[in-house]
């Protein structure tokens, strides 16, 4: 047989998860210099994972990272086998017989809990869910969050406890263009909420939000953002922090914080955002449902950039019907591939997944968050996946060339046996274009169909 | 909104950036990197990555760097992509210590 990556002998890879780092490893593939053939995995019928249902509706021009993704899409060595579930409705092993090579890339699809009583009580929710709500992520479509309340808690501050915020924040004028799921925008629209509090555990010169996120909380229509001087008072350790010319980003997110402070409170508006340092949640309270969240005052210990939170056992009460938490995300386990549970990932080598012993497992390889962990933005997949896919193709020579791979085709014989409807990126491009018909008629980028049924049916 | 590469990339061409750039806007020549305009989606993670801190984004822009808004525009429509991460210029450390970094 030929030599494998050749024209007679392509490599074939299956890559689980059509988000960025699934994208970002098909386009490496396909500009690599040998023949492949890429089948990319989609639980959803809709592609680009957290572009589509995690990138906040008002932050349309991050969504134009699409257009790449669109063009790797279109090339003729690229195939979208989506609303498949691998785990279930097609084994790991099953596509280890298919195809050479295996990458996940299926993200991290959960949120980190806050482990303390009262957290499952009803009122307190993930970030996720909202976020996917507000998305039109069919998961979180029927999710209800009661806005009826005057006060809201964000539990984290980085940039999804900053999209959360935001959202709450704005009016509808400010996110009726956008393409917010329309039955989020009519819960917002009767939200009650006029307080919202976003609690780090840390100081404000370790808060996570990148400069321009925050910057755009000064910029809200009928939402004053609120941070009281004396939280801004820094530990020597912090001064230190903020003296160091590569840490420029926490400089101007506290100069901001600073900026914020100075402000006079509008009372022509009607919200006002709270942002606040050093405190954690100790306790939820409620009978049915929360009423009031226990914050344990915190203060830092370690040496400049290790400085971590501990409680000092000094509490307040702060009442509030609805809170989220938003202390990072997880990755969770596929069936058969070993998994970190600490960490919420894949244990790899460079993107070689590997077993107990930590010796790499032959045709399988990860990318992006459930490679490792929740961090960075969508951009730092691209190298994630780069790294991944040389990986892969240095390995080319101890990949099984000989055994016939039926590729793509034994995938669907198999779906088809369990009479799985899968769709292709032709049958998407059909979707995309209704929803964006749809969006047009009410000056939306497009109005995203929310159920996965309603997504089918455009196909019929 | 416009993210764009100043001075002090100049004769450092470290290129850090180029990894992370979720579109591939950068682009170069022999003396350093350009992003081009129509498709940078600003996104900033470019700006934290550089060593020297090159990278402004529209309110952070200096105001004696803004006449590179047009250079990078016009630069970057001619020249070729960076697509991944080159070595640095020869002497681009001693630049990047020279700046104080």
């Amino acid at each position: 047989m030929a030599n494998l990556g050749t024209q007679e002998n392509p490599l074939l890879v299956a890559i689980v998860g059509s988000g960025p780092s699934g994208f970002y490893a098909a386009e490496a593939l396909i500009k690599s210099d040998i023949n492949v053939k890429v089948d990319v995995l989609e639980r959803l019928p809709s592609p680009y994972g957290l572009v589509r249902s995690g990138v906040a509706p008002d932050h349309q021009k991050l969504k134009q990272v699409i257009a790449l993704y669109q063009k790797t899409a279109e090339s003729p060595d690229f195939n979208l086998i989506a609303n498949v579930n691998v785990g279930t409705d097609i084994s790991i092993e099953e596509l280890c017989q298919s195809h050479h090579a295996v990458i996940i890339t299926s993200g991290a699809e959960t949120d980190r809990k806050l482990g303390v009583p009262g957290e499952d009580l009803n009122g307190s929710y993930t970030a996720t869910e909202f976020v996917g709500w507000y998305n039109g992520h069919p998961d979180y479509r029927n999710r209800e969050f009661d806005l009826s309340h005057d006060v809201a808690v964000i539990i984290g501050q980085g940039n999804v406890a900053a999209d959360v915020s935001r959202i709450l924040s704005k009016t509808v004028d400010e996110l009726k263009h956008t393409d917010i799921a329309q039955h989020a925008l009519d819960v917002l629209a009767e939200s009650k909420i006029k307080e919202i509090h976003v609690i780090g555990r840390r100081g404000p010169a370790q808060a996570k939000f990148t400069p321009k996120e925050l910057r755009e909380f000064g910029e809200l229509a009928d939402c004053n953002s609120v941070v009281r001087a004396e939280d801004l008072i820094l530990n020597p350790e912090s001064e230190t922090e903020l003296q160091e010319k590569s840490n420029i980003a926490s400089k101007k997110i506290y100069d901001q914080f600073c900026e914020f402070s100075k402000r006079e409170i509008d009372i022509g508006k009607s919200k006002n955002c709270f942002f606040q340092f050093l405190m954690g949640p100790k306790e939820l309270i409620g009978s049915t449902k929360l009423e009031k969240i226990i914050l344990e005052k915190n203060q830092l210990s370690g040496e400049a950039f290790k400085q971590s939170a501990r409680g000092t056992e000094e509490t307040i009460e702060l009442e509030a019907g609805i809170l989220f938490r938003s202390i990072g995300y997880r990755g969770v386990p596929i069936a058969n591939i070993p998994f970190n549970d600490s960490w919420g990932t894949i244990p790899n080598e460079k993107g070689r997944i590997t077993d107990n012993n930590g010796s790499n497992i032959p045709q399988l390889y990860t990318a992006g968050w459930i490679k490792r962990g929740p961090s960075g933005i969508i951009g730092t997949n691209r190298a994630c996946s780069v790294e991944t896919v040389e990986c892969l193709l240095e390995d080319i020579a101890k990949l099984d060339s000989e055994t016939n791979k039926a590729g793509a085709k034994a995938i669907y014989t198999i779906l088809d046996r369990k009479n799985i409807r899968h769709i292709c990126y032709d049958d998407w491009k059909k979707i995309d274009k209704k929803e964006i018909e749809r969006g047009k008629l009410k000056g939306k980028p497009r109005e995203k169909y929310t159920y996965i049924d309603e997504m089918l049916s455009e196909l019929k | 909104m416009t993210t764009i590469v100043t001075d002090n990339c100049k004769n450092c061409r470290f290129t850090d950036c180029v990894t992370v750039c979720p579109v591939a806007c950068f682009h170069y020549d022999d003396e350093m990197l350009y992003i081009d305009p129509d498709t940078c989606i600003d996104c900033s993670a470019c700006i934290p990555e550089c060593p020297v801190q090159a990278i402004f984004e529209g309110d952070d822009i200096p105001e004696d760097q803004e006449h590179w808004v047009e250079i990078n525009a016009e630069k970057s429509a001619a020249l070729p992509v960076c697509e991944e991460q080159m070595e640095p210029l020869p002497g681009a450390e001693e630049r990047k210590a020279a700046l104080g970094f």
